[in-house]
């Protein structure tokens, strides 16, 4: 979403993004000329008249779980965000049983929060698995 | 998902829908306009509708229509700018 019109977006998928992309851009391209939805998300920064790098995680609920905020000059990194969502399915589908520690990928452990792992992290989660 | 929409020559436009985040009457006061109110996670994701191209059409999109799937919301400066 930006503060383009879906004309300008049709455009740039048109001409550039579908040479980057086969097919095009596969979800929709949304338009908030006047930036009002930004404004009530938070990100709509008024001076500059555009919007910044904003993301919301938002669950199947439509609650939002997550979202960062970066100003216009640096990009985000999709790695990390697919990492997020795929964190937030698991603790999900765990019904709040599991938690995703630092570092956490797909495939490596959890933790179980409880009265037995008060303390004893230290014992199941090493700091080298964070990076 | 969304509808498809009849293109005039006006710029469409959307804008959150149903019930108002912030409603007050400072609203106009340009003090209070400027400092940014950031949502809250674990809190629901205002409503919205947004007119958007999707694979060669031109549809309206509203965000409760996503409900019982995962979402990202991404928001960036302009098109032709990296994301």
């Amino acid at each position: 979403m930006s503060i383009d019109s879906m004309f300008v977006h049709k455009m740039w998928d048109d001409k550039e993004l579908s040479k980057m992309v086969t097919g095009g851009i596969p979800f929709p391209m949304l338009s908030d000329a006047g930036g009002r939805v930004g404004a009530v998300y938070g990100i709509y920064d008024e001076d500059a008249g555009v919007e910044t790098r904003g993301k919301f995680i938002i669950d199947p609920e439509g609650v939002v779980q997550g979202y960062e905020v970066l100003t216009p000059q640096v990009g985000r990194n999709v790695n990390e965000a697919l990492r997020q969502i795929r964190a937030f399915q698991l603790v999900r589908d765990s019904k709040g049983t599991e938690a995703t520690p630092s570092g956490w990928q797909p495939g490596k452990p959890t933790l179980k929060p409880g009265p037995d792992l008060v303390g004893q992290v230290w014992e199941v989660w090493k700091t080298d698995m964070a990076f | 998902m969304g509808e498809e929409m009849e293109i005039g020559c006006a710029r469409p436009t959307g804008g959150p829908v149903g019930e108002p985040v912030e409603t007050d009457e400072k609203k106009n006061d340009k003090k209070i306009m400027g400092e940014p109110k950031m949502i809250k996670v674990g809190q629901k994701a205002p409503d919205f509708t947004a007119p958007a191209y999707h694979k060669g059409k031109f549809i309206s999109v509203k965000l409760s229509e996503y409900l019982g799937k995962w979402v990202v919301l991404c928001f960036y400066p302009g098109d032709f700018t990296f994301v």
